[in-house]
């Protein structure tokens, strides 16, 4: 298995403070617009964004967390039953502008649950989606993010890690890639 | 976590805790959802369920009805006094004609204890089972189990007292094993004639005396006096029966500390339970109610998960 590191902590650090600017371009104020990130990993980036658009605009930002675990489309497709987590949306998203915000895009299969899901808190007056990574080229799904930390073009075989100092202790995105993938 | 060890939901006696936990666990999740304006998940859009009821039923089979809708699973509903059973056709023939519909899962009460193993040994499709006569009713002893849970914080060391008609009681069966596989500790209590000779060798206390019962207790299940299936006299009154065994505000009032009521329902108020009891404080009757579409649609959601397509 080689190993790359795609970005490192400064780099990671650089990458979040650039799309919260992004951000504020585009909402300006942010009194119509809502934060929402995909349980599990969305969560991470959703912190950072929210801590760093309040420093910058000194003022509170709405965020709820989003779990799709009953709107996916392999249930029933797997060994383990799949296991939810939290949601937290105490905030009606109707009329509102929603930022969805994941860690990893791939196949847009994650995104299309969470579209289905966020439907079913009102009806917004727009999505937008953020994410850190965006693997291009394995798209499932007809899905673009328009807000992306860094793209990145792998391989089916390759796998991604986006890693968080809260769970793993440095923030950093690697690359694996395993040997017989250069063969 | 694992999948439940068991392919069809027949009693509690063949779940062990993790089972049960896994279920609490997805109900909690459950619980959110039907608190939501839009109280709908599209899960189980391609599961359809039949609910065979042989025997009658209000709040069970409107709370599975409830669970599997809110799941999103086609449902069809099948009652025995309006069908051929009264034609004289048998149980198997009955699920076989409703099976080559092409139906996922199937969630039957009936009259004779045994029917939903009977049937899960036979037909293809999932078995829930939602009550057979005395033997089991399931998902009211994870209900109520979850609902002790949700009040107090947890399960494990509490002290439950199930008070009423236990020799006919399949609630109170279910709940002595679900309670004992979380860790409780339980007692029934009723008159010698309603609790069953070797009921000890569940590791059951009997108690024929309330006051000392509830003084026991952390929570009291009451359960209704089931005169449908009494066919000779248990007991001499409801009288006699609701000055001994009924459970009144000045009994709860001279207790030292504040008990948990329980009822699964239906009431018979003023027998075993009177209406300023069952409508105070300290019972949670409704909420129990409410806990029963979230743990049958949790029931529902991980049974579902095991039909392979």
């Amino acid at each position: 298995m080689e190993k790359q590191v795609i970005l490192n902590e400064q780099q990671f650090n650089l990458t979040l403070k650039r799309l919260s600017h992004q951000l504020i371009e585009n909402h300006n104020d942010f009194s119509d617009t809502v934060l929402i990130g995909l349980q599990p990993r969305g969560i991470h980036v959703l912190t950072y964004l929210k801590a760093f658009l309040e420093e910058t605009l000194q003022q509170e930002i709405r965020c709820g967390i989003l779990d799709i675990t009953f709107y996916r489309d392999d249930f029933r497709r797997r060994e383990k039953p799949l296991i939810p987590s939290v949601t937290n949306i105490d905030f009606s998203i109707e009329k509102k502008r929603v930022v969805l915000i994941d860690d990893v895009l791939y196949t847009g299969r994650t995104i299309r649950s969470g579209l289905d899901a966020l439907l079913a808190f009102g009806r917004p007056s727009g999505v937008e989606l953020l994410v850190l990574i965006d693997r291009r080229f394995r798209r499932e799904l007809p899905i673009q993010a328009d807000y992306i930390g860094k793209a990145v073009d792998t391989l089916t075989q390759e796998r991604v890690s986006v890693e968080w100092q809260e769970t793993e202790g440095l923030n950093q995105v690697t690359l694996f890639t395993p040997k017989e993938a250069h063969e | 976590m694992n999948n439940l060890s068991v392919e069809n939901l027949i009693g509690i006696k063949d779940l062990n805790r993790e089972d049960i936990e896994l279920i609490f666990t997805m109900a909690d999740s459950f619980k959110e959802i039907i608190n939501r304006p839009i109280k709908k998940v599209p899960s189980l859009r391609d599961i359809t369920i039949a609910n065979l009821f042989f025997e009658n039923s209000t709040r069970t089979r409107i709370s599975f009805e409830l669970a599997q809708k809110r799941l999103s699973a086609d449902v069809i509903n099948f009652s025995a006094s309006a069908s051929s059973v009264k034609k004289g056709e048998t149980l198997i023939d009955t699920v076989n004609n409703i099976l080559a519909m092409k139906v996922d899962m199937v969630v039957m009460r009936h009259p004779n204890p045994g029917a939903a193993k009977f049937l899960s040994e036979r037909v293809p499709a999932k078995i829930i089972n939602a009550g057979d006569g005395t033997h089991e009713h399931p998902t009211q002893a994870l209900l109520d189990a979850f609902s002790i849970r949700e009040k107090l914080g947890s399960v494990e060391g509490k002290k439950v007292v199930i008070v009423g008609d236990i020799l006919h009681s399949r609630v109170a069966l279910s709940n002595i094993y679900c309670l004992q596989k979380l860790g409780a500790e339980v007692m029934v209590c009723g008159p010698t004639t309603l609790i069953p000779k070797f009921i000890h060798l569940l590791g059951v206390r009997a108690e024929h005396n309330l006051q000392k019962a509830l003084e026991w207790c952390d929570v009291a299940n009451v359960l209704r006096i089931q005169l449908e299936r009494q066919e000779i006299k248990y007991f001499p009154s409801l009288r006699e029966y609701a000055m001994l065994f009924g459970i009144n505000k000045s009994i709860l009032e001279s207790l030292d500390k504040e008990i948990v009521v329980m009822h699964p329902g239906p009431i018979n108020r003023g027998v075993e339970i009177t209406s300023d009891v069952a409508d105070g404080k300290q019972a949670i009757i409704l909420d129990q109610v409410e806990n029963g579409v979230a743990i049958r649609m949790a029931v529902t959601y991980l049974l579902a998960g095991k039909i392979e397509r």
